[in-house]
């Protein structure tokens, strides 16, 4: 039988797509119930009018993350206190949420948000290489192989993958969202750009904590194993 | 007017309300939901002195607008924006007609703008003409974000859109104040994305456009657009109080928002009731752009001061300023850095 942690687990690797943090440490996951093969999941977002369509791809990918954990047959995941709860935690489909209302699917919109948060982790990256004193030519000669292993490199890493760029160790290290990598020149004003970018999610994210801390106190999720 | 050690500032709050969101107005559980949202909002970012009870809030009197807004909030003049959800509430949140009632008592305090909504067609565009003609009107605020029956939002790059800032430019309207929110349509696309405003500033040159709230949570797609359009401006509400909750972010917020516009395309407003002015202004005038910053970012002087919170508006309003005060409004704006940035997303 899976147990909430192994839940929460696999929730932890399901992330919020305009922050790219998982729901896990957003405080995003209001309880996680289990019984036998069946898991239910609640979520909460910080305010009753978040974004729906981002709301649905956290629903979604929650159900998804729950779903591929060995044992689990059902997983039924709610959103609580928002203004679409009823129709994104019943439906199986964006379409079945809001019929009509849905042009295309999400992945134009999860692409968008992706190659900002690469955008943003690769800044930091870069900001921290320079602040210990390496010069704008020396950071745009490295390799992936020459940077410092840590969580923030190994997203770095995975947001490659997911855009599809190449992330064996001899690969450039920084490079724009379509794969190029960055020269010297262009590396301030790109830096100031990435700059920008990190600090619109970051206080994005800030907002969010503040604001679900607003509405329901810090307590953690509520883990109830039936 | 405000005094601070020895520097006056004319003061222009941008963005306030008078909103009715009494359990007695609230048509649905969307009127209720969207209340407690502000809610959320003033309760976190507001210093414990200035928080309100929830029943305050959803209904404040007009003593308490006028002491809040002028008595104790330094303003020479008020821009009412309104905001009809009616959708969400019965006589609406906070109509043209309701915040121009209160106006007209207090003649030269306040300044009130309009509202169209282009899914109203051709009613609508003669119901904006008689709205203008009717009130003086010089601005209007549109809401993206606004239901209207099945439809849950709208683009001010439509067609639609269009026919109604064709009848602003003709009507002498302006000023557009755009207040980006989560639309439910079209789900595919990112609610918050200014990209539509870009397109419309492009198209009507003549127009300014003020995009409330500095574009937040999508800063860098509002500098972006702001580089390039300098008929784009930011109204400061919602990033304004992060100056006392979250002073560093304010910092880097302001001094990005000064390199890639200029102090001369940001606006201040309280978004009142949300927030108070009183605080917002004394702490902004004390507030100081961080030593290990100062490399990166401009320091922050009274006069980049005086024009955010005063001088920009009444430029763009055509208020009258003190002599004294005058002659650091009359630059216009520079030229824009870069005038095609290249997105790096």
């Amino acid at each position: 039988m899976t147990t909430v942690q192994e839940v929460l687990g696999a929730l932890a690797g399901v992330r919020d797509p305009e922050l790219d943090e998982p729901l896990t440490d957003l405080g995003f996951i209001a309880g996680v119930r289990t019984k036998e093969a069946r898991v239910e999941v609640r979520l909460r977002l910080p305010t009753y009018f978040c974004a729906p369509n981002f709301a649905w791809l956290m629903v979604e990918g929650a159900r998804s993350a729950v779903l591929a954990l060995p044992g689990v047959e059902e997983a039924d995941v709610t959103l609580e206190d928002h203004f679409a709860a009823e129709e994104l935690s019943g439906a199986r489909t964006l379409e079945q949420a809001f019929p009509g209302k849905s042009d295309g699917d999400l992945t134009e919109l999860r692409d968008v948000f992706v190659r900002k948060a690469f955008v943003a982790r690769q800044g930091s990256l870069c900001d921290a290489l320079l602040r210990a004193g390496q010069t704008p030519a020396g950071v745009a000669a490295l390799r992936l192989s020459d940077l410092e292993p840590g969580p923030e490199l190994e997203r770095c890493r995975a947001l490659r993958a997911e855009l599809g760029i190449d992330t064996s160790p001899r690969a450039p290290a920084f490079v724009l969202p379509d794969g190029r990598a960055l020269d010297a020149a262009g590396l301030e004003r790109w830096l100031r750009v990435a700059r920008l970018v990190r600090l619109s999610i970051e206080s994005n994210a800030g907002l969010c904590r503040a604001l679900l801390q607003t509405r329901y106190g810090v307590g953690g999720p509520e883990l109830v194993r039936a | 007017m405000y005094e601070k050690d020895g520097e006056r500032y004319f003061i222009v709050d941008g963005h306030i309300h008078f909103w009715d969101a009494s359990p007695a107005n609230q048509a649905n559980k969307y009127g209720t939901g969207f209340i407690r949202c502000f809610y959320d909002y003033h309760q976190n970012l507001s210093p414990p002195e200035y928080k309100w009870p929830l029943e305050k809030f959803e209904q404040y009197t007009e003593e308490d607008l006028l002491h809040d807004i002028f008595e104790v909030g330094y303003a020479d003049v008020a821009i009412f924006q309104p905001t009809y959800l009616t959708d969400f509430y019965t006589n609406g949140f906070n109509t043209t007609e309701q915040t121009a009632a209160v106006a007209e008592k207090y003649p030269g305090k306040f300044i009130v703008n309009g509202a169209f909504d282009p899914r109203d067609g051709e009613g609508g565009l003669r119901a904006l003409e008689s709205l203008v003609n009717r009130y003086q009107l010089k601005g209007v605020k549109l809401y993206t974000a606004e239901w209207k029956g099945e439809s849950r939002g709208w683009r001010l790059d439509s067609p639609e859109a269009y026919r109604y800032l064709d009848k602003c430019r003709e009507l002498g309207v302006s000023n557009v104040h755009v207040h980006k929110g989560p639309t439910i349509w079209p789900l595919n696309r990112d609610a918050f994305d200014v990209a539509d405003v870009d397109g419309a500033a492009t198209d009507f040159p003549e127009l300014n456009f003020i995009v409330e709230h500095v574009g937040l949570p999508r800063l860098e797609d509002f500098c972006w657009i702001g580089t390039q359009e300098p008929n784009v401006y930011g109204g400061l509400a919602v990033a304004l109080p992060l100056i006392y909750t979250r002073p560093r972010y304010f910092a880097q917020i302001i001094g990005e928002l000064c390199y890639w516009l200029d102090e001369d395309r940001l606006l201040f407003g309280s978004d009142y009731a949300i927030w108070q002015p009183k605080w917002l202004i004394e702490q902004f005038v004390d507030f100081q752009i961080p030593d290990d910053m100062l490399g990166e970012y401009a320091p922050l002087t009274p006069d980049v001061k005086r024009k955010i919170l005063g001088l920009n508006a009444a430029r763009l309003y055509d208020l009258e300023v003190p002599a004294e005060l005058a002659m650091v409004s009359a630059g216009t704006t520079g030229p824009a850095i870069g005038s095609e940035p290249v997105s790096p997303v």
